[in-house]
């Protein structure tokens, strides 16, 4: 077929929102460490603050090195366009708060991150949000949640840390016919691994805080919006389809018909909460996003390794793992993440609590802290630290145990890694034996 | 603005505040695949400047009803009974790519009424090539892939488009994308095929430009692979138009906003006439 395409993921990677700079040509992206941007008349700035011209007035509400991160995101998940915040807890936030309030209803998975977990089933519940949380894996389950006040379905698209994947196809298809969005967090995959929109996903975000930026320096999170969701069909968003009085009477849908969300967020989420990202922490992510599919490609290969080595170690009872045929979900996992289904997985240790604690004692290229997505391999107990507010119920839910360990694969030399794994396995190993 | 035309639902965006007729009215026509949010960095700021802005969505094209018209001459007609209905006499014309031609069409129907003619991206004859046109019939989104991909000189342009934050390639690719299947789901067909169709079967373009009485202005992509520049030549010079090119692909709204937003102003009458 003649004729142009588009770029390369790469390609995009390292290029889109950003050419040599037109000021200086300075070729790499400028960090434009400006809190404000002078007009240029008065016409100018009442043009900007009206949204008649395009452009930066407060590095709040926009900047152009955090946008130049915005629109490389939104190209490489393919979307309409992005909102860079504060941390990943901060993208989740402002995608809730734009299209649900008091009263309003989620519908989750119940294999979140921790934090997620917290905001959903504390913290919103406080401000009136109720969430119900599912299965990932329970198709009906997520069908008969639905309330006439629910506003969003929301996943991860493999799930924190038991790897559950989520059916976006099946599950975007159950928001759709019921006119509502499927927000899901990709933090764990990157869009190197999937672009939940080309399966019907309507949101995703990331902590850019992890692979996107993937030097563990800075906390970030992106927000990302397809365009494809019908607001105005759907007819449970005025936020976004009537007048607006804390902008003009805008009506976000009529301003901009694929657009309408992330103006609505900008515009009220991020100018009144306030959770922006530094232009600094743009420039450093923007760093980690040029090189993510090569970083990528080195996590998942290291990750391959070191989950072989821990599925025939005799120590380990269960490696939840995707690539592996034993897990639930492998079947779809090859369907949808056929470059793999990331780096950051769990196993359990057999024996207890002193198994566990020996195992990460004795780790010396590991680091034990709680992040993933680092090019440095890192090591947690989720339920002492990232899940200590679940009670075993919800831990169960969640898949995980009390010698459930997470590993985040980083970009190291495989056999050093696993050298460091079958160390910390002995120490555990004697641990045990000296129970 | 919502309306019915034809007996069918009608809608144009006004610039965020109520049409106001006593103004010097300001017509915006978008092109095949695209409705009226493509001027927003056009149409809100005139609107908020002294102008009486209609952006239409035409029919078939986001919230005007379908099914999408099958002629230039069509799509005319249409908008002079949308100025009827808004209680528009004279107005000065704007139109993008297709909208461009429907603009010309327009102009001259409203003879001495166009006060004058602004055509973005335009180009006499609009052939489209059999390639895509096969391609838009049998794959459409790969088609909506391509023209999105040809539409555009570069993945950077600034300031963005509609802000901060957008992706003007993803903007564009959904916005297509969505109405495609808005067409298709309404059990209209193939509004891709349909458009690129109006686009090629238009010949009434040098008789239309002999009727125009108004001053005419061009404003072409010098890097559009579209409608390049040459091919807007013989138009340009039947209306005797001023042309403008910038530094921008097809889909100038977005790539150039200020620039084109400058050029209309600039071009069009201040004053009601």
């Amino acid at each position: 077929m003649p004729g142009p395409s588009d770029p390369g993921f790469d390609t995009l990677a390292l290029h889109a929102g950003a050419g040599p700079d037109p000021a200086t040509g300075a070729r790499a992206v400028p960090i434009h460490l400006s809190t404000s941007f002078v007009f240029e008349s008065s016409d100018h700035a009442a043009a900007l603050f009206n949204m008649e011209r395009s452009g930066h007035v407060y590095s709040r509400i926009s900047n152009p090195t955090t946008a130049v991160l915005e629109e490389r995101v939104a190209a490489l998940e393919g979307g309409a366009g992005a909102i860079a915040t504060a941390s990943g807890q901060a993208a989740l936030h402002l995608a809730i708060c734009t299209l649900a309030g008091a009263g309003s209803h989620i519908v989750a998975s119940s294999a979140l991150y921790g934090g997620s977990h917290n905001l959903l089933h504390y913290t919103l519940a406080r401000f009136g949000i109720a969430t119900t949380f599912v299965r990932p894996g329970d198709i009906d389950g997520w069908r008969a949640a639905i309330r006439p006040t629910t506003r969003l379905l929301f996943g991860e698209t493999v799930g924190n840390p038991g790897l559950d994947v989520l059916d976006i196809p099946t599950v975007s298809a159950i928001a759709h016919e019921h006119g509502l969005p499927l927000l899901v967090d990709s933090t764990l995959t990157s869009p190197w691994l999937i672009r939940p929109f080309e399966h019907g996903a309507d949101l995703v975000y990331h902590s850019a805080t992890k692979f996107l930026s993937g030097h563990g320096t800075v906390i970030g999170g992106v927000l990302v919006d397809s365009g494809q969701f019908d607001w105005e069909a759907s007819g449970r968003f005025p936020e976004l389809t009537r007048p607006y009085d804390g902008f003009h009477g805008m009506v976000f849908s009529e301003e901009s018909t694929v657009g309408a969300f992330l103006l609505r967020a900008r515009r009220e989420g991020l100018r009144d909460f306030g959770a922006c990202m530094s232009p600094h922490t743009a420039w450093l992510i923007l760093q980690g996003v040029e090189t993510l599919s090569l970083r990528m490609e080195r996590h998942i290969a290291n990750a391959r390794k070191v989950v072989a080595f821990l599925a025939a170690h005799p120590m380990v009872a269960r490696v939840g793992h995707p690539d592996l045929p034993t897990h639930p979900d492998h079947a779809l996992a090859q369907r949808l993440l056929p470059r793999g289904s990331g780096s950051v997985f769990s196993f359990d240790l057999k024996g207890q609590r002193a198994q566990g604690r020996a195992f990460i004692e004795a780790l010396k290229v590991f680091s034990h802290l709680a992040n993933v997505g680092d090019c440095r391999s890192l090591v947690i107990h989720p339920a002492t630290t990232t899940h200590f507010r679940m009670d075993d119920a919800s831990l169960a839910q969640a898949g995980i145990t009390q010698g459930t360990i997470r590993l985040s694969i980083g970009l190291e030399d495989a056999d050093d890694l696993i050298d460091d794994l079958s160390r910390a396995l002995r120490a555990a190993q004697k641990a045990g034996g000296g129970a | 603005m919502r309306l019915e035309l034809q007996g069918r639902a009608a809608f144009a965006y006004t610039g965020g505040k109520p049409l106001d007729t006593a103004l010097p009215a300001l017509v915006f026509i978008h092109g095949a695949m695209h409705d009226h949010s493509v001027w927003g960095l056009q149409s809100r700021y005139l609107a908020h400047h002294g102008h009486a802005v209609l952006a239409p969505d035409l029919p078939g094209h986001g919230r005007s009803e379908g099914p999408a018209l099958a002629s230039v001459e069509a799509c005319a007609d249409w908008l002079l009974a949308l100025l009827a209905a808004a209680g528009i006499e004279r107005a000065a014309l704007v139109g993008h790519s297709m909208g461009s031609l429907i603009a010309l069409e327009l102009a001259a129907r409203l003879g001495e009424r166009a006060t004058a003619l602004v055509l973005l991206g335009p180009a006499y004859p609009m052939k489209v090539s059999d390639t895509l046109l096969s391609t838009s019939l049998n794959e459409p989104l790969k088609a909506i892939d391509m023209v999105n991909s040809f539409s555009h000189a570069g993945h950077a342009a600034k300031p963005s488009a509609p802000a901060p934050g957008f992706s003007l390639h993803g903007v564009n690719r959904a916005l297509m994308r969505r109405l495609q299947a808005q067409h298709t789901v309404a059990g209209h067909g193939n509004l891709f095929h349909q458009d690129f169709q109006v686009c090629n079967h238009y010949a009434g373009g040098l008789e239309a430009a002999a009727r125009v009485r108004c001053a005419s202005l061009m404003i072409v992509g010098a890097h559009d692979q579209m409608t390049p520049p040459k091919a807007s030549a013989t138009l340009a010079q039947a209306l005797h138009a001023k042309v403008l090119q910038l530094p921008a692909g097809h889909s100038l709204m977005g790539e150039v906003p200020d620039a084109v937003l400058n050029a209309i102003q600039t071009f069009i009458p201040e004053e009601a006439p």
